[in-house]
């Protein structure tokens, strides 16, 4: 598949010759990345730019966007996402929607109401998640490049997963207007490509202050791309005892790429973070109690799917209960559960605390250092329903959750694959607003580890 | 208003409707009365991805309200999400700003009828959004959500009124105040100034809070009295028939004003829990000094027009908040005095006179067919001598039904005043031969008889001959 960088070369006859043979391809493939490969429609674009997949929780004007739920079948947004403008402004065009856990709420796409994504490198394996079919459908080369959204991780969890890179910025960097919310305070939208250089290209153009966000920063777009330095000696802190819970085979993959950084001139240094076990249970009380709110707007009286028998609350009862899935609804109940009267001091406003401490043990490291390294994931891809409970599958974020509380730009980049072939990812950190030295780390890293 | 051995408290809480151009947290109009569902937006109907952005003039109009009442404007607030599931909330939460307002700690006067004044306590008044409204037609309800995001302010008082007079009083005084600011329409049948009432009793002399019962859904001072006097009843009654314990509970009643009573809004179970958090989709607002500068300029407000109108023009007081009480009775008064009325006459001939039968025709002030230009004309004339005071009675209601010049009525109804020596002369001269015997009678020392050479001069000029030239010309005759 032709990198972003190239295809924004091509000229008109070309790109539509080339759509064309993308959507063949598309066809043609089992991986079920678009939505449009599980309902069987043609495929969904917006503009005639350079085709980026979006995922189904972004608002494309006149697309059904669904957030891959049954409570929004049959939904069209009528507007677009301010993403959306700005990259129809620059060339690119919305090209088909990307399949995703229900509400961005899961690690592995397994709760989309439309069906599995398949891992393009085995099969048996779930893509990551929430943002899977975004990022199977890069590493498949059914996709030029993708739009995500991260939460705890949606999006580099599933780039580590399938082998492709994820960048979330940082918080406020890109305008969360159009952008289905899941937990407003932790939710931020990023490209998922197959190199550094297009998430630095794509990255620009989804950047600057947006007056229908006031979550936005008063910043002007960002210029990454065209500044994109490899070359750049960079003090990187591993997190040591993160690396230290990976699995071998992480580790392993891992501790090679520090070498080889270190050997390209970087400095390493070597960190600990503490109270890591409270990252979890803050981001689930946060996220959750966000969540509970924000989903409340689907009740069925406005729009999607109605479940009308009765009275109101019947109505209410029956359009919430069978319109979300089982993971969407114990999120809700988790946060609806945190902020009850009796209940919001000892949980929410304690994690609010957490939140805080974490936010300062990172700019605590930022002192020494100018980015922060980890893994992604504590695995590789993983079976499909191999999670026996959702706790489980909630520590499969463990590495992802903690930047998004603190707000911090994040990059996944492919180190290596497993013995089974899966791919590994590393993550890389920087400070807020400070997407350059992430990227120029990401490229450097890139660049020795494809040697 | 006496309550036996108990004394009432009462709390008020007042949504004012703020008059912004835009919507709290989106650009759509907050017009009244348009087409349904037709000022909205993605934000204001909760569509998936819609977000939030605080309105500043709501600000603005807030740091005016605060200035107002004396109270602390926070630098910075923030907004909370309270959380709800109802048609016409279509988020099924509310923005609304729960720990940080924009307004605490802020109080006004009110004046009683006796002349006394209190000092009302307000807790604080908070920025938050208002809902649509659900129609309900038959089998099925409709909601329209052109109201859904109006900007609100939510006015908290202490629970420091004692009767429903002084409830009505502070609520009196709170809306001219809002209306004097101009930050709001506070039209109560429109809807854009509600107030919920909470209201407990105690035994005289007790210090603590009993339980308090919110009546809701009242949209006339009239009714808000009358609600408050139905509650204080039912408590007291309940009190001393021994059962306050068990029918006295914290709740929500309905005030219904076609049957006049109150009734349970939801049973005692189930008390609400909105799950208050912060809005994590807006960040707390701070305000520049600048802003906060700007906009605690305010206009003159109705106490303070008081006390001038009191001092300046030496009307009495009642007069002047009479006068005061509304920025358009003020406006009217103001052009008659710069309108060369004297003080006591504007003060009369607007109260009494034209208030009197604006009263009676169920008009207000701004809908009055006798402008404040006008009234001061036939102030004028009625100062200059041109008509007599009586006359002008005639002249004014003439001008509420016709739409014609002072002058042009005063013509019209054949009202000018004879106030020509040589035509009353005349009418003296006449009278005086016609009555001889009287004439005699007071040259000989009976002055009494002077009433009846007016009276007969008055009815030969049927009213139209000034009395004082009348009384003038008389005497020079009958004594020469």
């Amino acid at each position: 598949m032709i990198t972003l960088k190239e295809a924004l070369t091509l000229n008109p006859g070309e790109l539509d010759e080339f759509k064309q043979d993308l959507s063949a391809k598309i066809k043609a493939s089992n991986l079920g990345a678009y939505i449009e490969q599980h309902t069987g429609e043609a495929i969904n674009t917006y503009g005639s730019g350079v085709p980026v997949l979006i995922k189904d929780n972004i608002q494309v004007k006149g697309w059904s966007i669904t957030s891959a739920s049954k409570i929004l079948q049959g939904y069209i947004a009528p507007y677009n996402a301010t993403v959306i403008e700005k990259m129809t402004a620059n060339g690119l065009a919305a090209f088909g929607r990307a399949n995703m856990d229900q509400f961005a709420m899961g690690s592995s796409t397994e709760t989309s109401f439309y069906g599995n994504t398949l891992n393009p490198h085995d099969p048996t394996k779930v893509p990551g998640g929430s943002s899977g079919g975004s990022a199977a459908a890069v590493a498949g080369g059914i996709a030029i490049a993708a739009l995500g959204s991260d939460t705890g991780g949606s999006i580099r969890q599933p780039a580590a997963f399938c082998g492709c890179v994820g960048l979330k910025p940082t918080y406020g960097r890109v305008s969360r207007f159009g952008l289905g919310a899941y937990s407003s305070s932790l939710d931020q939208i990023g490209p998922i490509t197959q190199t550094v250089e297009d998430a630095a290209i794509l990255y620009d153009i989804l950047s600057g202050h947006d007056p229908k966000d006031a979550t936005s920063a008063k910043l002007a777009p960002d210029q990454t791309a065209k500044n994109l330095n490899p070359d750049r000696k960079l003090t990187i802190a591993v997190i040591e005892n993160f690396l230290d819970q990976a699995g071998d085979e992480i580790k392993t993959a891992t501790r090679n790429a520090i070498k080889a950084l270190e050997d390209a001139g970087h400095t390493i240094i070597y960190k600990n973070f503490s109270n890591v076990e409270h990252h979890i249970s803050t981001y689930y009380i946060i996220a959750t109690a966000e969540a509970s709110a924000n989903l409340s707007r689907y009740d069925g009286v406005r729009y999607g799917f109605r479940k009308e028998e009765g009275n109101l609350k019947d109505m209410y009862f029956d359009t919430r209960g069978e319109g979300f899935g089982d993971e969407v609804k114990r999120r809700i109940l988790l946060g609806s559960f945190v902020l009850s009267s009796g209940y919001y001091d000892a949980y929410y406003l304690k994690a609010q605390k957490v939140r805080h401490l974490i936010k300062d043990e990172y700019n605590k490291v930022f002192e020494e250092a100018d980015l922060i390294l980890m893994p992604v994931t504590p695995t590789t891809a993983f079976e499909f329903n191999s999670k026996s409970s959702p706790i489980e599958m909630y520590l499969s974020d463990i590495y992802t959750i903690s930047l998004n509380l603190a707000g911090l730009p994040g990059i996944s980049v492919p180190v290596g694959k497993d013995k089974a072939g899966l791919p590994i990812g590393m993550q890389l950190v920087a400070k807020a607003f400070n997407e350059q030295t992430l990227l120029d780390g990401a490229a450097s890293a890139e660049r020795i580890l494809s040697l | 208003m006496s309550y036996g051995d108990f004394e009432v408290v009462i709390g008020l809480e007042v949504h004012a409707q703020l008059n912004t151009k835009t919507k709290m947290f989106c650009n759509c109009p907050t017009s009244f009365g348009d087409e349904q569902n037709v000022n909205t937006c993605p934000v204001c109907l909760a569509l998936p991805g819609a977000l939030p952005v605080p309105n500043k003039e709501a600000f603005t109009k807030s740091i005016a309200f605060g200035t107002a009442i004396d109270a602390t404007v926070n630098k910075t607030s923030i907004f909370d999400r309270k959380n709800y599931f109802y048609p016409d909330s279509p988020k099924a939460y509310q923005i609304t700003q729960m720990d940080v307002p924009i307004v605490e700690k802020g109080h006004l006067i009110i004046d009683m009828e006796d002349g006394s004044q209190k000092r009302i306590g307000i807790t604080r008044a908070h920025l938050e959004e208002d809902a649509g409204k659900n129609i309900h037609e038959g089998d099925h309800s409709k909601v329209d959500l052109n109201r859904a995001g109006t900007p609100l302010l939510e006015i908290v008082s202490e629970p420091d009124m004692r009767s429903s007079d002084e409830a009505i009083a502070y609520l009196k005084k709170l809306h001219s105040i809002v209306r004097y600011l101009g930050i709001g329409d506070a039209n109560m049948q429109e809807g854009s100034f509600r107030c919920d009432a909470n209201v407990s009793i105690r035994p005289k002399g007790d210090t603590k809070l009993y339980t308090r019962v919110e009546l809701k859904n009242i949209n006339s001072f009239k009714f808000i009295q009358k609600a408050i006097e139905l509650e204080v009843e039912r408590q007291i009654d309940a009190w001393e028939d021994g059962v306050y314990e068990k029918e006295i509970f914290q709740e929500t009643r309905l005030y219904d004003s076609a049957k006049n009573e109150t009734r349970s809004m939801r049973g005692k179970e189930g008390a609400a829990d909105y799950r208050y958090f912060p809005e994590p989709d807006i960040p707390p607002v701070t305000l520049d000094d600048e802003t906060l500068a700007k906009y605690s300029q305010i206009p003159e407000l109705p106490d303070q027009k008081r006390d001038r109108y009191v001092n300046d023009f030496g009307i009495s007081a009642y007069d002047a908040s009479v006068l005061t009480a509304e920025p358009e009775l003020a406006a009217f008064f103001e052009t008659l005095i710069d309108h060369k009325a004297t003080p006591k006459m504007a003060v009369s001939w607007m109260t009494v006179e034209l208030l009197g039968r604006l009263n009676k025709a169920g008009l207000s002030i701004e809908e009055s067919p006798v402008s404040a230009l006008t009234l001061s004309e036939l102030i004028v004339r009625i100062e200059d001598n041109t008509i007599s005071g009586k006359a002008g009675k005639d002249v004014l209601d003439y001008l509420m039904e016709n739409s014609v010049s002072v002058d042009d009525a005063i013509d019209k109804l054949g009202l000018k005043q004879i106030s020509d020596d040589g035509a009353i002369i005349a009418m003296i001269d006449e009278i005086m031969a016609a009555n001889p015997a009287q004439v005699e009678q007071f040259r000989a020392g009976k002055e009494t008889l002077m009433g009846f050479f007016v009276g007969q001069v008055m009815k030969a000029s049927k009213g139209s001959a000034n009395p004082g030239l009348v009384n003038k010309l008389l005497k020079e005759k009958l004594q020469g």
